[in-house]
């Protein structure tokens, strides 16, 4: 794809912008612009980050030794629930959104999302949500303490009395995303440069396209689960309730009638980001264009009929378990074909390793762990064996942290200098990546030898045997947290000076985001530029 | 592709109104989390005056909002593209609506066709029948719950069947109006919007009614009445709920109207509501087959 820049977008300012720009905290609260917005996306998601990494910090900490030492078994369930909650719907799932905010308009040519004043409300609505989670910690309940999961009756009949507040948080999440995505959706239909049809848009493009999609889909099936949580806990219906009628599995058919296809809304972006990286330091073209697109959309079809494998020890008839285990082992295809494109991407590539490809050939090799445990998962018999032990939180750890939150990183470190117009601290990151690859292997590895070994999950105390292993777990989860910071600093650093960044610093990258100058300006493609 | 017109994709400056917004929300949550968990616990705190203050709010963030939204309109601000957008834009919000309606209509399929018949011993659960409830027998709709609640199904004719002609016309009202404003006749249009108006109102009314006649001493249809009562309440209460909004947004749209706002060209706040309406008829048809009929 060659671009032709016919504007100059910076003297354009103003003329179709009714724009003043605020300064001071005014600026943030009132913002339309999708730079603005990802920022506070990316800087949310980043607290948050760190917020939940700190409740892992104290679960790690507990589980330092057999026993009971810092928390009471109560306390323990509830960071382990609200860890989960913060890590899904407050750090991954916003830090995709940021990425899509400052990316989307600028790959497609476009001045802006397509809603700017409804992008504004998406993320303003996330800090109160997390506001009412994080804070009913303080309250005379406690915090949700059923699992970031759920399930009923842990979350109805034995609750803690918190539920309240945890459905009306979910709430305020759930309308937030679909804000965001039907944001992302109508961008991408609607607002392309001329000339830039589907097919010539950027991997990236289609995999948040294709994403969001999913969430407007899944987002309001769990705002209709949260809902029957309500009224089954205060409103005396049986839903969720054997004795009216009801059922505790139709909880968790419903629920993860969302939460499958939700893990996909944690990945597909990954993949986008990656897609979009690899090719760069390796100076080749993305292998399998079309084929990436294919795959994507196979992957989100699929992960609409496959969510009863997270049931399989529910009791279901036979035919289900067999149907939601031939279904799910399917979606190893298409995700074959992702890292097998990626691979065939690298291949006789004039590859060079700065911090984002380091991140994301650790992607492609660490997410396809995770992806074979998975498929271990996806064994109805085996399953049996597996479930609810540490194995599982191996998979998902293994998917979500050097999957979903690698390619974070990654992203972040490709674009860093477009979006504050300097170069990062090489050195810096590199000691980031080694510190992260290596401590987060130590921290999650083992846990696949426990699991097989029988420790379950979501306990404050285990028996000896599983001593060993979960010392060494505990050292590898401090040393992960602690490298975070260096991120931060990184981060800190590039903001406030550095080597000046070209327009564009990466020799192989492609995209119409290096067509503008760093620090991308405030207005980018006021018109359109001209796609052949 | 190519034809569209790029050069005048209209950016709002910065506004205060989501932030007033993202407040109002807040309110909302959090008075309805304190003023559930109060009646939960017998107590009553300030939850309840929160919520309404949240309400208020969110209704003073709407009018603000849309204010803004119509003046610039007015004022030729917005493009084709923009209004494709918005179209765009409304069209999922609907699919959202629908995928929430999905939840529901999930659960009352589930409960049908598996959790209740096993409960009597279908399939491989005849342990469970013989152990759990060994009384229990499956009919829908469920009028006897295995811990013994009693109750009635709603019958079909009469009020709701009602309801449906109602609606089903009120559609069509609703589409005539829009056609009246597309050719510009403006008369037209007042009288049918009005009476879309007030078929929805009716609606509302003889649902009200139906309510009450199941709250009954001789009907016993609680919310609480077993899983029947739940998915009959929950499906036609947020039905009732989305009626209720799309009449108000209808009453906005004759309050334009009447202002003398839309033209046959451009007219995406009127498209939206009448689409919104044409969604709770939709489903409103899928609630009369599947949770009166069938």
């Amino acid at each position: 794809m060659t671009t032709d820049v016919l504007n100059d977008h910076d003297s354009h300012e103003g003329e179709h912008h009714d724009d003043h720009k605020m300064t001071g905290i005014k600026r943030w609260l009132y913002t339309t612009n999708h730079k603005d917005i990802g920022s506070m996306y990316l800087w949310f998601s980043f607290i948050m980050f760190l917020v939940g990494g700190a409740l892992a910090m104290v679960i790690r900490a507990e589980l330092f030794q057999p026993g009971l030492q810092i928390v009471e078994p109560d306390f323990f369930n509830q960071l382990t629930t609200v860890h989960g909650l913060i890590m899904v719907f407050g750090a991954i799932m916003p830090a995709f959104v940021g990425f899509a905010n400052w990316m989307l308009p600028m790959m497609i040519g476009a001045p802006d999302m397509a809603l700017p004043r409804l992008n504004n409300w998406s993320f303003w609505i996330l800090p109160f949500a997390f506001a009412i989670l994080i804070g009913s910690f303080f309250m005379e309940s406690g915090a949700p303490n059923f699992g970031w999961t759920f399930y009923a009756p842990l979350s109805t009949t034995y609750s803690n009395g918190s539920t309240a507040f945890f459905v009306f948080a979910v709430h305020i999440m759930g309308i937030s995303s679909i804000m965001g995505a039907i944001n992302i959706v109508v961008t991408i239909m609607n607002m392309r440069a001329p000339g830039m049809t589907y097919m010539k848009m950027p991997l990236f493009v289609w995999t948040f396209f294709i994403t969001a999609y999913l969430l407007i889909a899944v987002m309001p099936i769990l705002a209709g689960v949260v809902t029957m949580l309500l009224t089954d806990t205060y409103f005396g219906t049986s839903f969720f309730d054997a004795a009216g009628g009801g059922d505790p599995v139709l909880f968790q058919h419903i629920f993860w009638f969302f939460g499958h296809p939700e893990v996909y809304i944690m990945i597909l972006p990954a993949f986008g980001i990656v897609s979009t990286i690899i090719p760069a330091f390796s100076r080749k073209k993305l292998f399998g264009y079309s084929s990436m697109v294919y795959a994507t959309s196979s992957i989100a079809f699929l992960s609409f009929i496959v969510w009863a494998h997270h049931m399989f020890t529910t009791g279901m008839p036979l035919f289900g378990e067999l149907f939601f285990m031939y279904c799910t082992m399917l979606i190893a295809v298409p995700t074959g074909v992702k890292v097998f494109n990626w691979m065939a991407t690298m291949w006789r590539g004039s590859m060079t390793f700065e911090t984002p490809m380091l991140f994301s050939i650790a992607f492609v090799i660490l997410f396809t762990i995770g992806g074979f445990s998975g498929l271990m998962l996806a064994l109805t018999p085996v399953d049996f064996q597996y479930h609810d032990t540490y194995f599982v939180v191996a998979h998902f750890h293994y998917v979500l942290v050097t999957g979903s939150l690698f390619s974070i990183f990654a992203g972040a470190y490709y674009w860093l200098p477009k979006w504050t117009g300097h170069m990062y601290d090489e050195t810096l990151g590199k000691v980031h990546f080694w510190c992260s690859l290596i401590s987060v292997n130590l921290l999650f590895f083992p846990m696949h030898f426990l699991g097989l070994a029988g420790m379950p999950r979501r306990i404050p105390d285990y028996a000896l045997q599983f001593a060993d292993f979960n010392k060494w777990v505990s050292i590898g989860g401090f040393a992960f947290g602690l490298s975070q910071l260096i991120f931060l600093a990184v981060v800190i650093k590039c903001i406030r000076g550095g080597e000046k960044a070209s327009a564009k610093p990466w020799e192989g990258a492609e995209g119409l985001e290096w067509t503008v100058a760093s620090p991308a300006p405030y207005h980018t493609f006021t018109t359109p530029p001209k796609i052949d | 592709m190519t034809t569209k017109k790029y050069e005048t994709y209209y950016v709002p400056a910065q506004s205060h109104w989501p932030i007033v917004g993202a407040v109002a929300l807040f309110m909302i949550a959090f008075g309805a989390g304190n003023y559930v968990s109060d009646l939960a616990k017998g107590e009553s705190g300030l939850g309840g005056y929160l919520l309404l203050a949240g309400i208020a709010l969110v209704i003073y963030m709407m009018f603000g909002w849309f204010k803004n939204v119509i003046d610039e309109s007015m004022s030729g601000k917005y493009s084709p593209q923009l209004d494709a957008s918005f179209r765009q834009g409304m069209t999922w919000f609907i699919f959202s609506e629908v995928m929430f309606f999905a939840a529901f209509f999930g659960a009352l399929f589930y409960v049908r066709m598996f959790s209740v018949p096993w409960l009597d011993g279908a399939g491989n659960n005849v342990m469970t029948g013989e152990v759990l409830w060994p009384d229990f027998t499956a009919t829908w709709p469920l009028i006897k719950t295995p811990d013994g609640t009693v109750t009635q199904g709603m019958g079909w004719y009469g009020l709701p069947l009602i309801n449906t002609i109602l609606l089903m016309t009120s559609s069509i009202t609703a589409h005539f109006a829009h056609i009246a404003l597309e050719q510009d006749r403006r008369p037209q249009l007042k009288a049918w919007l009005g009476v879309t108006i007030l078929l929805g109102v009716a609606f509302l009314g003889f649902q009200v009614l139906e309510y009450s006649h199941g709250y009954s001493e001789e009907m016993k249809l609680y919310l609480t009445s077993g899983i029947y009562g739940n998915t009959f309440y929950m499906l036609t209460g947020f039905h009732g709920m989305h009626v209720t909004l799309g009449t108000v947004m209808l009453i906005v749209m004759f309050l334009r109207i009447l202002k003398g706002h839309f033209s046959p060209k451009s007219h995406f706040a009127f498209q939206a509501a009448s689409w919104y309406w044409h969604f709770v008829d939709v489903v409103w048809v899928m609630l009369f087959v599947f949770v009166y009929i069938l």
